[in-house]
């Protein structure tokens, strides 16, 4: 905006303000400060005791007695968002430019393809949870019937890699179909339909025009499915496996589905209750996020929205 | 028409299917019977209401359902309402550390609740102080902000742990920011010279131009808030007081006894309402957030 803003006051602005200035600073600055401050101290809630042990937790989580099991998570992690951020592009990309496409009913089409966006990770675990049950579900009694084998989806560690990964991907694709149908709607038709006279095949003309057009897109849904995948994935993981069957070596020291988010949740509140650690490990996190954020606005010419 | 449009229709609907085939398939055991639920059977039944009211009554269905909207519908129009007013401080008015002051929210958006809820928990459920004295000693040594909290506000299960923390939003304040920097000038001149203050101005020019963003802005928070899981898992601890999300984990419980056919109705009732808003706000949506993207 040029030029001096509309109006003048002293008070209103900050009036207009402090009500997120408050909040922000109380629930988001405040508790990452205390987060910060618990991953220096031991803390044992039996006992009620903390005792500062500066830096020792984080020595602790990376060569000490919690790395094995942090390195595989970090791992494991690592791959789980690569599946996720790769085939779920693809996939979107590839029904988002047949959806735009001007074909009879591309509305309804596009309608029955984005809703998953309001979809919940939770409500996608629990229907999950049914359809593969070893027992009771659908996909176990039809492999039975057919096959005579009842696979134990959740409990073996591939099969529940994949099932989580799977649910993960189904559960986004509305998410990124809304956002390519957008880019691709700014893209001019007369660029196509240029390079369709010139004689370029549908395929030709995806790589050489579609594609580049959309990267700025591209860049900006990695990110978002990144932060998905590392963060919003925890109802899922929760419901479907609980972190999930410990893996072959070197996995054995882990669930298999356990991802940083989790780890971090299981560490701290869902049974070992050791607060220290799982501090240290949000640190980790958020050491991450700064990380994908500044390459998101190095390179990216855009902002970001985690949608929070 | 295209030669080959047949071929996009074939994998188009089939790709519908496919993304559509869990919840039919969700809705399709919600409807029958005990008997049929467990089997392979894909034969629709009957019984979609009766296994909505079992779960609505002895899973509890109906508490978390009336808990998950109270909480989605106050932070959806609180994080609405505070980040209007602030986009509208960061545009429309000049003071001092302005571009300190917008770095200061949008820095949140680097703080996901998995990074914060180690010292959330400890805020939200610590006890409060004693006496106003315990405080003012506590509060007097600025050290202490820098320990180990030994205070906190002691709304652990308490509707508050879910609301107040989320009421303020960058995303919402970015949004409506970018969106009042593409109003023109002229707008915003000839309202002042015409006497209009600043809630005139906002009453009736900002307000009747941002529908689009507040509508794109609903739909996100809406959505957001009402899918959360992690934060109500950890700090809501009876089940009274719990959300939808949560609580139909704990339909399912534990051991052989689940009656699939009512978590299945729950899991269609709960998924509604974020759908219903989605699909209700599609336009303003697409238009105040997905296009917008585009600048």
């Amino acid at each position: 905006m040029q030029g001096s803003p509309v109006f003048k006051s002293r008070f209103l602005p900050w009036l207009l303000l402090l009500p997120s200035i408050l909040i922000l600073l109380f629930f988001s600055y405040y508790p990452a400060i205390q987060s910060f401050v618990a991953s220096l101290y031991r803390t044992n809630l039996l006992l009620g005791t903390r005792r500062f042990i500066g830096f020792e937790n984080f020595v602790a989580l990376f060569t000490g007695p919690f790395a094995p099991a942090y390195r595989q998570v970090l791992a494991q992690s690592l791959l789980f968002s690569a599946c996720v951020v790769v085939f779920g592009l693809a996939i979107s990309l590839f029904l988002a430019v047949l959806a735009n496409q001007p074909i009879r009913g591309a509305r309804v089409y596009r309608l029955l393809l984005i809703w998953p966006f309001a979809l919940s990770p939770a409500i996608a675990g629990v229907v999950f949870s049914f359809i593969f049950n070893p027992e009771v579900g659908l996909v176990n009694q039809i492999l039975s019937a057919t096959l005579g084998i009842k696979p134990r989806w959740l409990d073996t560690p591939v099969l529940a890699f994949a099932l989580v990964v799977s649910a993960a991907i189904w559960k986004n694709i509305g998410y990124n179909i809304v956002f390519y149908l957008a880019a691709l709607q700014n893209i001019p038709r007369e660029l196509s339909e240029a390079a369709e006279i010139d004689g370029a095949n549908p395929v030709q003309r995806f790589f050489a025009i579609t594609f580049p057009m959309l990267s700025p897109m591209t860049f900006f849904l990695l990110f978002t499915n990144l932060t998905y995948s590392f963060f919003d994935t925890f109802g899922l993981i929760d419901v479907l496996t609980k972190g999930g069957p410990i893996g072959p070596e070197p996995f054995n020291n882990a669930g298999l589905t356990t991802n940083l988010a989790y780890k971090l949740v299981q560490d701290g509140f869902l049974g070992s209750a050791n607060l220290g650690v799982a501090a240290t490990q949000s640190i980790v996190l958020l050491f991450i996020v700064v990380i994908f954020t500044t390459l998101q606005f190095r390179y990216g010419n855009r902002n970001v929205h985690y949608g929070g | 028409m295209r030669r080959n449009s047949w071929l996009i229709h074939l994998i188009l609907t089939v790709a519908c299917l496919i993304i559509a085939a869990p919840i039919l398939f969700a809705l399709i055991k919600a409807s029958q019977t005990r008997a049929a639920v467990n089997s392979a059977n894909l034969i629709p039944g009957t019984l979609f209401f009766e296994n909505l009211a079992a779960a609505w009554r002895q899973g509890n269905l109906g508490n978390y359902m009336r808990n998950s909207l109270l909480i989605a519908l106050t932070v959806t129009t609180g994080k609405t309402l505070l980040s209007l007013m602030a986009g509208m401080a960061l545009v429309f008015f000049q003071f001092r550390f302005k571009p300190f002051v917008f770095g200061f929210i949008l820095f949140t958006l680097m703080m996901p609740i998995e990074v914060l809820i180690v010292g959330l928990f400890d805020l939200i459920s610590l006890r409060p102080p004693s006496s106003w004295e315990a405080f003012a000693t506590w509060i007097r040594n600025p050290a202490n902000l820098v320990q180990p909290a030994q205070f906190g506000l002691g709304w652990a299960n308490t509707y508050w742990a879910i609301i107040v923390p989320f009421l303020a939003s960058a995303t919402g304040t970015f949004l409506f920011r970018q969106h009042f920097m593409s109003i023109p000038r002229s707008l915003a001149d000839a309202a002042k010279i015409d006497g209009a203050g600043p809630l005139r101005f906002l009453r009736s020019v900002l307000i009747p131009m941002s529908w689009n963003t507040i509508g794109a802005l609903a739909v996100i928070q809406f959505v957001y808030v009402w899918d959360q899981y992690l934060w109500p898992r950890v700090i809501i601890q009876q089940s009274e007081r719990q959300v939808v999300q949560v609580g139909l984990n704990l339909i399912i419980g534990v051991g052989q006894g689940t009656q699939w056919n009512e978590v299945m109705a729950g899991a269609i009732i709960a998924l509604l309402p974020p759908l219903v808003v989605f699909i209700l706000l599609q336009e303003q949506f697409m238009r105040g957030f997905a296009l917008s993207e585009n600048k």
